[in-house]
């Protein structure tokens, strides 16, 4: 199975994983390959490596996806038929045009943004890369002008804060719980009154211990907001059809330990009772088996009287330790492969060099492509 | 380490993958073996340093693992119904629960946060607000990744703006404080040397300097060993192709990837050393199937030679 059939007839691919597997490149190899078979593809990314960055033409942070030129990819040694879009998220800046988006006027929209509670959900908080992750992704979708969109999610410990954080969001701006406390008087703009039911002693430690003012804030805030909480409830709900759409694949990106594997395992259970449809798992720098079931010391003998016993006894140090790591990732993968079931499992191999241009872009992408066999004759290549 | 366990807290931040959770809790081996008495707090929930010492997971507890070092894992809902049960008696512990309260609290912008860090800085107290706790010498946190961590020790003066008055304005002023003294709060950072996590190390270096706080170490993690010198790596480029033997061809060309990630490190490392003021140290890459007591013990082994 190659990600082009993975991602036949779908629209939006999200990349989820842990932090540190690679999921920026991974996004990027999936967009730049699919684009190379013809697709119009936007990749919305939150922090490629610079090196990368540069090599695609993606210095300044635009917050609307870039064409990167189809030069710039030949000249990297691929030719593509469709078009690659890029953009780095800002999620100030997103979270700024929602709000213009969906504010009934200009003023309404500058008030709320000078809003210190605002200011803070907007851009201290953490959940509000992910909430504006998921916010330009819609939007996007909605313009409908893209074949697919590609989403590198934001770099996170646990890959479940992606599916958390969102929605913990839009539960405080939808303000269902704080409407019970704050209860905003007639008309808009005037002094908001912080209203307790009566003298309510429950009132009386929430205020003794969050202080007057965070209320009123909050109970400002929720005063601007007013029926656009409703709005946000409305696309809260439409963001939730796009993600659980037959259209969409959700890919677990993850290298080969232990932790990354237990993460997957746990991400792919969380979107089947979420019901997110999962299309499959990538794993990133896996350490092949060199040694077909042999130890490194058979090969000692050999070595010693090729290279001279020095060399040939650090060489052999050295495939020990990397024999090691390869069976460790051979049991990863088989851990990984039993929780998917019948789930494609598809593998990128350790490189030498970290992927930080367009060149070793290309080489994930040529392994994210390929057929079965075409991988397996890769992999041999690499092996023997 | 530089001065470093001369803190009483250390936050311990990094790119995900990098190894904080290890590097923080070998720190606190080295520190418990100097005889400080030492806990290590996890913030994800992950229960990840228990296991490598085989315990049972004891959730949100201060949990022993070897003589003087501790752990500890804090979860917002459990720190907030702790503080309004030693904040406001019966009453708070009956706020705690309820659920409505629970929900207003989780869901108002930076409380989780607030609510961690507020736990951290309780343990690194003194006078602990927890009834019969013994103080500790020094509280490291394996905090959230890089983005993610400035945030976190940023959390307590936002918080402070927003709050002007009241108890919890004074509670995150008193936070923010203590983290701006650099005498008490130290930071590390956990990188591998490779481009991303080196780059982001120094973007949060830059970021920390914004905000008055600083680095106090750098920790290069994993780093591989350069088994051979270019002339060695030379010939063994010639064997890849010339042999006729299959398993040695395989055999030199892990040798020739490995040499080429141990370039890589020794350039990124000297990035790191020539871009930042604090000290660079290095960790070893662990070439083991799982990391164990016995491995994070050679850890500490390591950055206790790394800092002599």
């Amino acid at each position: 199975m190659s990600v082009a059939e993975l991602l036949d007839g779908r629209r939006v691919c999200v990349c989820g994983g842990s932090g540190g597997v690679g999921k920026t490149t991974t996004s990027a190899a999936i967009a730049l390959g699919m684009a190379a078979q013809g697709a119009r593809v936007a990749v919305v990314t939150i922090d490629p490596a610079k090196r990368l960055a540069n090599a695609l033409g993606l210095e300044q942070l635009q917050n609307e996806p870039r064409r990167i030129a189809p030069e710039r990819l030949a000249a990297g040694g691929m030719e593509i038929s469709g078009e690659l879009w890029a953009m780095m998220l800002d999620p100030k800046r997103t979270f700024d045009e929602l709000i213009d988006r969906i504010a009934p006027d200009a003023q309404r929209a500058a008030d709320i943004k000078a809003n210190r509670v605002y200011r803070q959900l907007s851009s201290a908080v953490s959940g509000s890369q992910e909430f504006t992750a998921i916010a330009k992704l819609f939007d996007l979708q909605r313009e409908g002008d893209f074949d697919l969109l590609v989403l590198d999610t934001p770099p996170s410990r646990n890959a479940l804060d992606f599916l958390d954080a969102p929605g913990r969001l839009t539960s405080f701006l939808e303000g269902r719980a704080l409407k019970t406390f704050v209860r905003p008087p007639g008309g808009l703009g005037l002094g908001m009154r912080v209203l307790g039911r009566g003298a309510s002693p429950l009132f009386g430690v929430l205020r003794r211990i969050t202080g007057i003012d965070l209320l009123s804030d909050l109970s400002s805030f929720f005063g601007l907001l007013g029926d656009m909480t409703d709005d946000f409830s409305e696309r809260a709900a439409a963001v939730e059809a796009m993600l659980k759409a037959p259209s969409t694949a959700f890919l677990i990106v993850t290298s080969a330990h232990d932790h990354a594997i237990d993460e997957a395992i746990w991400f792919r259970r969380t979107l089947q009772e979420s019901g997110l449809p999962f299309a499959g798992a990538i794993v990133n720098r896996v350490h092949h088996d060199l040694l077909d079931g042999g130890e490194p010391d058979d090969l000692a003998a050999p070595l010693a009287a090729e290279i001279g016993r020095s060399l040939g006894g650090r060489v052999i140090a050295n495939l020990h330790d990397y024999h090691v790591l390869a069976r460790r990732d051979q049991r990863s993968i088989a851990r990984l492969r039993r929780a998917l079931g019948a789930r494609p499992l598809l593998q990128v191999p350790h490189f030498d060099d970290d992927v930080h241009d367009i060149a070793g872009l290309l080489q994930v992408t040529r392994y994210l492509f390929a057929s079965e066999d075409e991988r397996a004759r890769m992999l041999a290549d690499v092996v023997s | 380490m530089h001065g470093l366990l001369d803190h009483r807290l250390v936050f311990v931040t990094g790119k995900g993958g990098v190894g904080k959770s290890t590097v923080a809790t070998a720190i606190g081996l080295l520190a418990a073996r100097r005889g400080l008495r030492t806990i290590v707090a996890e913030l994800s929930s992950q229960d990840r340093i228990q296991r490598a010492f085989d315990r049972e997971v004891a959730q949100f507890e201060e949990v022993e693992l070897a003589p003087g070092l501790s752990t500890i894992s804090i979860d917002p809902q459990h720190a907030m119904e702790e503080y309004l049960r030693v904040k406001a008696g019966p009453l708070g512990s009956a706020l705690g629960q309820s659920r409505l309260f629970g929900v207003f609290a989780m869901a108002t912008p930076g409380m989780r946060e607030l609510l961690t860090i507020g736990k951290v800085w309780e343990l690194a107290q003194l006078h602990r607000r927890t009834r019969g706790a013994a103080p500790y010498d020094l509280v490291i946190v394996d905090a959230p990744a890089t983005g993610h961590g400035v945030g976190l020790l940023r959390t307590p003066r936002t918080f402070a703006e927003i709050a002007l008055v009241g108890p919890i304005a004074a509670q995150a002023n008193a936070i923010a404080a203590t983290i701006a003294d650099r005498a008490f709060t130290g930071v590390v950072a956990v990188c591998t040397a490779e481009e991303m996590p080196v780059n982001e190390t120094i973007e949060l270096n830059d970021e920390l300097a914004g905000d008055g706080l600083g680095l106090d170490l750098v920790i290069v993690n994993a780093v591989y060993p350069d088994r051979f010198d270019g002339a060695e790596a030379e010939q063994l480029a010639a064997v890849a192709v010339s042999s006729e033997s299959s398993g040695t061809r395989g055999a030199v060309r892990a040798a020739l990837s490995e040499h080429a990630r141990a370039q890589t490190h020794a350039a990124q490392r000297a990035r790191l050393t020539e871009e930042l003021a604090a000290p660079v140290i290095t960790l070893p890459y662990v070439f083991g199937e799982e990391l164990g007591r016995g491995e994070l013990e050679a850890l500490a082994d390591a950055l206790q030679d790394a800092t002599r």
